[in-house]
Parts: C-alpha cells; structure tokens; sequence
C-alpha cells in the first residue's frame, strides 16, 4: 500500500525516463524538444510533490486551517517553467533556422548535408 | 614593487649580482637592437660584435670580482614560495660562462662570413635568435637554483630551434621536430619530474655545495634506489647531454648552418648539457653521497659505452658534419663520465673538458664549414688533397683533431691527464680502458682526413678553383685552433676555476 | 560606503540591467559602448571584491533585505572571488575584441542583439559564481546557458545552428539534472541555502536521498563542464560560434561550472562525504586521466584550429578536475590555478584564432600556411599561448603544471604525475602542427603572394593583453598562485 501511496513519484519516474528515452532515441529534432519538456515536466511534478503536506490545503492564511503545503517549491517551480518554457522556445526556433538553411530536421539528414572536416 | 622584488646585494660597481644581471642584459638588449637594426646588415653586424665583446669583458668582470670578494646569491623574484629566480657565481658556472662568451666573439666573427658567404636568408632573425640563446646560456651558467637552471635550458631549446631550422627546407623542418621532440619531451617527461621530486623530497632546489639530498638520506627519507631513480631523471632528462639513447637529435641538428652547428656542439646547448649534468652531481646529489650509493653507479658505465658507440659510429659516418656530430656525443660523455667517477680530481677534469672540447670542436666545425663555404664539399671522401687549397682551415683542422684524440700540445691532453688520474685513484679500470679504447677510435676517425687532405692528390676530375676561405672565416677558425693550444701552455685561468670546484665539492 | 556594502548585487544586476538598454538603443556602436561600460564596471567590482574579500574575510548581502536562509544569499569567500575575477575580466577583454570581430562575423544590423545576449550570458555567469543559494543557482545557470545558446548560433557557418541545438539538448539535460539534486536534497534538508544545506546534511550522510541527490548534481554539472566523456557538444560549439564567443566562452562557462563542482563537493557536502564516502576521488581522476589523454589525441588529428583547441580544453579541464579530484590543499590550488590560467591562456589562443578568422576568414589549418610572415603579431601570439598550453617555464601554463605534479607526488600518486607531464607532450604535438605551418609552409596554394594581412589593433590589443597576461601570471605568481591557495583553503575548511 505504502508503495502505491506514493504513486505521484511513480508518475515522476515514468515521465522522466520516457522523456529522456525519447530525446536520446528520436532522431527528429522538433520530437527531441518534445521529449526534453516531457523531462522537464517530471521535475516539475517532483516539485509540486515534495511541497504537498498530507491534510495541508493551500498557504492562504483563513480561518480555522492549521495545515498548509510548503509554498516555497511551487514558487521554486513557477520560476523553473518559465525557463523550460524559454527553453523551448529558443529550441524551437533555433529548429526552425535549422530547417530553413539544411531544409530538413532529421538527425540522419542532417549529418549528411556539409562536407566532413 | 621593486624593493622587495629583488633581494640580495644590489648596490655599487663592486656587486657580483649587478655584473651578473649584466651578462643577460647584454645579449638580450643587443637582440632587440638587432631586430631594430635588421635593414641595415652592416651596423646589424657592428651590434653583434659589440655586444659579444661587451658580454665578454662583463664576464671576465664577475671572475675579477668573485676571487676577489666570493660569490653572492642574487634572488630576483621568488616563482614559487622559497624558490625564486636565483643567480649565483661559482666556480663551474664561472668557466662555462667564459668559454662561451669568449668563443661567441668568434663565432660571430665566423657567422658574418659565413652567412655572407653562402648568401643565407632571413640574417636578422638568426642573430637574433643567436643573441637570445646566448643570454639563456649565461643565465644557464649562472643559475643558483635547478628552477632557475630549468627555465634557461628550456628558453635555450626553444631559441635554437628557429636556428635549427634556418633554411625552412623540408629536411630542416624533419630535423627540427627530431631536435625539439627530443629535447622536449625528455626535458619536460624526466627532467622536469625529477627537479620536482626533488623539491618535494629535499625541499629546496639550491645548489649546495655537498648536495641537498644528503639530510633526508640521513633522515631516511629516501633510499638508494631512489637516489638511483632521481639520477636516472636528470641524466636522461638533460637531453642535451647527449647520452645515448637521447643522443639522436644532435646528428638530426646538422641540417643547421654551420655557424649554428658550432653553436649547438662548442659554444652553447651541449655544453649547457653536460654543464648541468656536472652541476647536478655536485651540487644537489653530492659526490660524496653518490660515491657511497651502488644504485647510482650505472652512470659511469652507460657514459663509457656512448664514448665506444658514438665513435664507432662515427668512424662510419662519410658526411663530415655527421662525423663531427657523433664524435661530439662521445665526448659529452667523457664529461659525463668523468663526474660519474666521483673523484674530485676527476671532477676537475669534467669542467676542464667542457673547455677543452669547446675550443677543439668549434675549430673542427669552423673548418668543415669553411670547406663547404668555398668548395661546397661536405663528404669526408671528397676532401683529397684539399689541405693544399686550404691550408689555414686544414691546418686549425688538424690541432682541433689532435686536441679531441688528447694529444700534447694540445688542452684535449690536459682534460683527459685530470679523467685518467681520477679513474686511477678510485681503480675504475673500466673507465681507464674507455679512455684508452676511444682515444684509439678518435684517432682512427680523424687521422685520415687530416691525411688525405695533406698527402693525397686532388683527385683529377676536381677543376673547381678555389683558394682559402674568406677572411672573417680564416680569423675565426686561426683564433679557436691557437686558442686550443694556447690553453695547454697557459691553462690558469679555467684550471684554477676547475681547482675551486674540485675542493668544493 | 553603501555602494561597496551593495557590490555583490551590482555585479549581476550592472550587465543584467544594461542588457535590454542594448536592444533599446538598437546602433550597434552605442550598444557595443553600453556593453563595454557594463563589462568594466563589473570587472571593476569583482576586483573591489576580491580585495575586500582577501583583507576582511567572506562579504554577504541578503538580496532584497530578507535573510538567510529564507532569502537568497549573495555569498562571495576568497573561492568565488577569484573566480568572478576571471569571469569579469575576460568578459571585458572580449568585450574590447568584439567591435570589430563581431562587425565583420554578424553584421552591424544585428549587433546589438550579440551585445545584449553577451551581457546576459556575463550576468548569469555572474550570478552562479555569486550567489550562496543552491536554487538561485539554477536559474542563473540557465540565464547564462539559454543566452550562450543563443551567441553560438550567430556563427556564420550555419553547422553552428545545429552545434547549438546540440548544446542546448544536452545543457538543459545537464540543468536538470542539477534541478533534480536541489529538489531531493531539499526534500530531505528543507533549505536551499548553500551554508545551510551543509550544516543539516551533517548527521544525514547515510540517507539515500543524499546520495541519489550527490550523483544527480555531479552528473549533471560535469554535462556543464565537460567533463570527459560528457563532453561531446563542446568542440562543435567552440568550433562554429562566433571568434569573440569562443574567446569569452572557452575561458569561462566551463570555469564557473568548475566553479559550481567545487561548491557541491565541498562546500555543501563537505569533503569528507564527497571523498570519503562516495568514491569520487577514484571516479575524477580515471576520468580526468582518460580527458587528457583521449582529448589531446583526439586533438592532435584535427584541421580546424578552432576545434583543435576545443578538444585541448576538454582535455585541461581535465588537469583541472584532476586537482580537485586529489581533494588534498595543494590539489584543489592546482585545479583553481589552472582554472585561472588556463582561462587567460585559452582566451588568449582563440582571439589569436579570432585574428586570423578575420583577416583569412578561415582557421583551417591548410589556410594558415606562411602566416608567421603575413601576421607576425597574431601568429607570435599563438605561439606564446601555445607554449603556455604546453607548460614551457615562464608562462602561466608552468606553474599550474608545476602545482598540480607536486599535488600528485605529495599524494604519493608518482605515476599521476608520470601520466601528467606525458600528457603536456601531447600538446607540444598539436601546437607544433599548428607552428610549422604557419612558419615554413608557403602561404597557401599560390604561394606567391606575400603580403602583410596583420588583424587590426582592436583585435590584436585584447588578444595580446590575455597572452600577456598568461606570460605575467607565469613569472609573477604571488597574486594567482597566492589567491588560489586561499581559496583551495576556504572550500576545504569549509568541509
């Protein structure tokens, strides 16, 4: 039972090593971005978690509620998605340069397309 | 940050310290006015000359004043904490230092006929360089520490190596990589280790008279096979000393111009090699404690085996440089073998044989270049009967010849008097036999040249006419052949130099 | 006085602000002297730092007035000290090197966006050197990488385009990876502040989650630093990014990820858990071996001088790694001088290569034939910074050398030091390349055409102030040497 309480981490788990499998396994540079936000995505559920006191509801202060989550990683968090979001974008264009000069964005294609040194 | 920068005495006409900072000064100011003057050879040249007389005088100065008032140690600046660069004069420094700034005059007088003579490129950048491997040779002579040794060794390498090269042609360049591989990698790969091991051993990198390793032997800190280890790395981390199998960059090095090729054998790097080696195993092992480490006696028999080889070799070598190159390895390693004796005496005979040898071989290289300068002949077989054409050149030829085999007049004999009564005393008959064996082999490689070019006919197909070498050429060579005997009659100056060390260390 | 109180804050914010003032004045003229101002000016603040810091011992400043550990903590002790010295003063360097690189490699039009994300890549370079907050951290790390993700793309080969996508893959794997250590280790410890953090792991050394937190971060700064074999995105970023980001940052990124390794060992965890517990000692030092070796072979057989020297820096970090990985006082001096001078030296080399790219538009090494000739002051520079990669006396690159051997023979590890000074040959082979070529080759393929093509005074002036530099800091190492040894002493007693 103990082990299913903690399912959040499980998910975490799996979201980590599927994103990770997919940035190192596909070849499509736009699907490597896709697999490195599902990676980032973990940490982010990681966070939240750890945060999240049994009981506890949201840190606004009101009337009768003694438990509260720790704010303090979801705050960590809000900052840590602005930067995947960056992230992403700049990957993304730097995608979209890519394809304008090669005209493709597979790995494979690419290796292909300058002369070797 | 000048007042604590420098340490030691500075102040007055007197100091030692100033007339050492002197003798790098000089050859490093005379390069930039060198480079500053490249356009106009002539007052280039008048620099040179300049700055080689100057340096001399300044050196016969610092002899002056050390017997007058002893060495002081100069620290400019510390590198490390307790390890600085250190200058100070002693005995053998004081002999290596006086051999090659005399004979830098002359070669200079040599360069500039040779040079002209074959129309060489790029002048200023080889007497510039020339000029910066002569300061890094004095600050090699005058080094107080290893550390300080170490950096003018290795600016030494670098500063020759564009001299090496000289000509840019693919055989110089091949030449080249063999000279800097060798002499780099051996200098950085077990010199360098060793120098560190030293200083973490013994904690200082002085050079002490009686060595600096002999208080962690006492204290156990060390073994003889460490001691055996250590000298393994600075005997074949000096490069330059040319024992084999480190010997091979010198041959390579005879792509070089001659004036260049006197430079490496006589004036500068293999003389900076064995002086180090010298200086090493009196002044950081000690004779003394090198005497009573079995470990460390293999030096004596690996020096008398490139003494028998390198002149084996060379009696089979048809190119005259390459003659002389290999016979140049041999006699580095009667320098070597002669500290490896460990008998004070023999040490004598170590510093008397850097002064002896420099003045013997510049002769023979300042002649083979002359010989290629007029009749661009560099095989030993091509050189019937040239004694007549030349007979200034083969005439400084013969008493160089006769000084390497050690025979009287000539100062060969007197290092190798000093060698023999060393290994005598201390009944190393081994080293005995190498002398007997290689003065033997020495006359076997040089004696029939100086035959065939004094009794045999020129051969009939020869029409080249050709008289005597240039002027500059003749002087040099005239002045190196008189100075070889000269030193045999009046041999004071650098035999009591020789003396001091022998009872120091 | 208040602003010197304040000057650990002013170090990031000076460029951080400055940044978007580059794009609002759009000329790239009056962008490039924005720029330069904020370089200097926080230059001239980590030197103000370093000298407060070696007299009065470790400066803190709470940000925002709120204090630790609940607020984020400016922390500089003699170790980061040091670093921002370097980290500022090769960005100012640079800064002087980049008018005229950066017009001829981008373009006017577009300049002042490289002077803004230079300024930001400065600032988060900065920031991670500064700051004392292990989350903070972060952030600051990925300013600087997206912005450095940015400058390589702007390489005029468009392989650049594609080595930045590689870098920026494997950059925000490596920063993740660091996000997941701070959540585990905060998890067990309930603070981010990095004093904190070390006091509340002491007592906890055997939880798992210290450990699995431990190998996280490890992992995932040596993908910052490197370290070998995690170095695969380095030599293509180096290769094509523009001259002026190569110089800037080859002499730095790497160094503040050092930095930051430095910190987790030994600062946070304490030297004791780092080295005692877990095997990292073994692990840093087969690997930074195997760097120096497999790098400076793999170096030896390049044609691009730029991705030559690319390859020549994953294997010095490897000397670098080497020292801290002895985790001894002497070791970690040695890896910190050497991040110190290897930064100058290295700086140095690629402006040398930034030079010829300008004056050649090439740094293949068949394009470099007689340039001894054609650009005397570049190619003596290269030289000089080629002996200091080598470790010939008088250069910087000796005395690190000289530090990290006695490190390894103090350690009793004699065949370290055997493997170091081998390694050092190794560079001799692929400078030695580099010089013969540009000595006593013809200038290429026609031969004929002899003429003087010497780079411009604003090129060749940062250039030879890094070069002359690692000559000064190789005769002179009271102040490098002096400074590293605080700081090795600093991390370690921390511990």
């Amino acid at each position: 039972m103990e082990a299913f309480g903690l399912y959040n981490y499980w998910i975490v788990i799996f979201l980590m090593m599927s994103g990770f499998y997919v940035v190192i396994a596909r070849g499509n540079l736009v699907k490597k971005l896709v697999g490195l936000n599902i990676f980032q995505a973990s940490v982010f559920v990681f966070y939240i978690s750890m945060g999240k006191v049994a009981g506890g509801t949201a840190p606004i202060i009101a009337e009768g509620v003694e438990t509260y989550s720790n704010p303090l990683p979801h705050v960590l968090i809000l900052t840590a998605i602005v930067v995947g979001v960056a992230t992403t974008a700049l990957g993304l264009s730097l995608v979209v340069r890519i394809n304008e000069e090669y005209g493709t964005v597979e790995e494979e294609e690419l290796a292909g397309k300058d002369p070797a040194e | 940050m000048g007042g604590e920068f420098i340490t030691g005495e500075l102040i007055g006409v007197e100091s030692i310290g100033i007339a050492m900072l002197w003798a790098l000064l000089i050859p490093a100011a005379g390069s930039l006015v060198i480079a500053w003057l490249g356009r106009w050879p002539n007052l280039r040249e008048t620099v040179t000359l300049v700055t080689a007389g100057a340096l001399f005088i300044d050196v016969l100065w610092i002899v002056e004043l050390y017997s007058r008032n002893g060495g002081t140690a100069l620290t400019l600046w510390e590198i490390f904490p307790g390890l600085g660069l250190t200058f100070t004069a002693e005995p053998l420094g004081l002999l290596f230092a006086l051999v090659a700034s005399s004979l830098w005059i002359v070669n200079s007088i040599y360069s500039i006929g040779y040079m002209r003579g074959n129309g060489e490129q790029n002048q200023t950048r080889f007497y510039i360089c020339f000029a910066v491997a002569i300061a890094s040779t004095m600050w090699v002579a005058f080094a107080g520490n290893m550390l300080t040794l170490f950096i003018g060794y290795e600016v030494l390498t670098l500063s020759t190596y564009p001299l090496v090269t000289h000509s840019g042609k693919p055989e110089a360049i091949r030449g080249g990589r063999t000279y800097l591989g060798i002499l780099i990698s051996t200098s950085i790969g077990l010199l360098l280790l060793g120098l560190l091991m030293t200083w973490n051993i013994a904690g200082t990198l002085d050079f002490t008279p009686g060595g600096v390793l002999a208080a962690p032997l006492a204290a156990g800190a060390i073994g003889g096979p460490m001691i055996g280890l250590l000298l393994f790395l600075y005997v074949f981390g000096i490069g330059k000393a040319a024992l084999m199998p480190v010997h091979r960059w010198l041959p390579a090095a005879m792509v070089a111009p001659t004036p260049v090729s006197a430079l490496l054998h006589a004036v500068a790097v293999v003389k900076a090699g064995v002086f180090t080696v010298v200086k090493v195993i009196v002044y950081l092992f000690g004779v003394d404690l090198l005497a009573n480490t079995p470990e460390a006696n293999w030096l004596l028999y690996v020096a008398g085996f490139t003494i028998i080889a390198a002149s084996v070799i060379a009696l089979r070598q048809d190119n005259l440089k390459r003659r002389l190159a290999y016979s140049t390895v041999s006699q580095l390693s009667y320098v070597v073998m002669a500290a490896a004796i460990l008998a004070p005496i023999s040490v004598v005979g170590a510093a008397m044989h850097i002064a002896a040898h420099a003045f013997g071989k510049i002769t023979l290289f300042f002649a083979a270049g002359s010989i290629y300068t007029v009749a661009h002949k560099t095989e030993v077989s091509q050189l019937d009967g040239i004694g007549r054409r030349m007979p200034w050149t083969m005439g400084a030829f013969t008493v160089g010849a006769l000084s390497m085999i050690g025979v009287p007049p000539t100062v060969g004999f007197v290092s190798k008097w000093f060698i023999l009564q060393g290994a005598m005393q201390t009944e190393q008959f081994v080293a005995v036999a190498v002398v007997i064996v290689s003065t033997l082999l020495n006359a076997a490689y040089f004696l029939p040249i100086v035959h065939a070019a004094f009794f045999r006919p020129p051969p009939d197909d020869d029409h080249a006419e050709h008289g005597e070498a240039p002027l500059p050429i003749v002087i040099a060579l005239t002045v190196t052949a008189m100075g070889t005997i000269i030193l045999f009659f009046l041999p004071d100056l650098p035999l009591g130099l020789a003396r001091q060390l022998g009872i120091g260390g | 006085m208040i602003a010197s109180v304040h000057f650990p804050i002013l170090q990031i914010v000076l460029p951080l602000l400055l940044a978007p003032v580059c794009v609002l004045l759009r000329g790239a003229r009056l962008a490039w002297f924005t720029a330069l101002t904020a370089s200097w000016g926080a230059f001239g603040i980590a030197v103000a730092l370093l000298y407060d810091v070696l007299a009065g011992g470790p400066v803190s400043y709470a940000v925002g007035g709120w204090n630790a550990p609940w607020g984020i903590e400016l922390r500089v002790d003699a170790a980061n000290a040091f670093v921002l010295t370097i980290v500022a003063g090769i960005g100012a360097v640079v800064m002087i090197f980049a008018r005229k690189s950066v017009e001829h490699e981008i373009g006017d039009s577009r300049a002042y966006l490289f002077y803004s994300a230079y300024l930001l890549c400065l600032a988060g370079l900065l920031g991670v050197t500064v700051t004392g907050d292990a989350f903070n951290l972060f952030v600051f790390l990925e300013i600087s990488s997206l912005s450095s993700y940015v400058l390589i793309s702007l390489g005029k080969d468009r392989r650049a385009l594609y080595a930045a996508y590689q870098y920026l893959i494997l950059g925000t794997i490596g920063a993740t990876f660091y996000l997941i250590g701070v959540g585990l280790l905060y998890q067990v410890t309930g603070t981010l502040n990095m004093m904190d953090l070390a006091q509340r792991i002491g007592g906890q050394e055997d939880l798992r989650g210290v450990h699995v937190a431990f190998a996280f971060l490890t992992v995932g700064i040596s993908l910052k630093l490197a370290l070998f074999p995690l170095h695969f995105w380095l030599p293509n970023a180096y290769a094509y990014a523009p001259s002026a980001v190569t110089g800037f940052m080859a002499a730095t990124a790497t160094k503040v990820s050092v930095y930051v390794l430095l910190r987790v060992f030994f600062t946070i965890f304490g030297v004791d858990f780092s080295f005692g517990q877990m095997p990292l000692g073994e692990i840093l030092m087969i690997l930074a071996v195997a760097a120096m070796f497999a790098a400076s072979t793999v170096a030896i057989f390049q044609n691009d001088v730029k991705r030559m020297l690319a390859y020549s820096s994953v294997a010095q970090i490897g000397y670098i790694v080497l020292g801290i990985g002895m985790a001894s006082v002497t070791g970690v001096q040695a890896g910190v001088l050497h991040l110190f001078n290897h930064a100058l030296i290295k700086g140095g080399l690629f402006l040398a290569m930034g030079c010829i790219a300008y004056s050649i538009g090439s740094t293949h090494i068949r394009d470099l034939g007689g340039l001894g000739k054609r650009m005397p002051w570049t190619a003596a520079a290269f030289v000089a910074g080629g002996f200091g990669l080598i470790g010939i006396p008088m250069t910087a690159g000796f005395v690190s050398k000289w530090y990290l051997v006695l490190a390894a023979l103090e350690q009793g590890w004699w065949w370290i030091a055997v493997l170091i000074l081998l390694s050092s040959l190794l560079a001799v082979l692929y400078v030695w390349k580099v010089v013969e070529r540009m000595y006593f080759q013809p200038a290429g393929g026609t031969g004929e055409t002899v003429e003087r093509a010497e780079a411009p005074l604003g090129l060749l002036i940062p250039t030879w102030i890094l070069i002359v530099a690692s000559i000064w800091f190789g005769i002179d190492t009271r102040l490098s040497a002096g400074a590293a040894l605080e700081a090795a002493k600093t991390l370690l007693g921390a511990g």
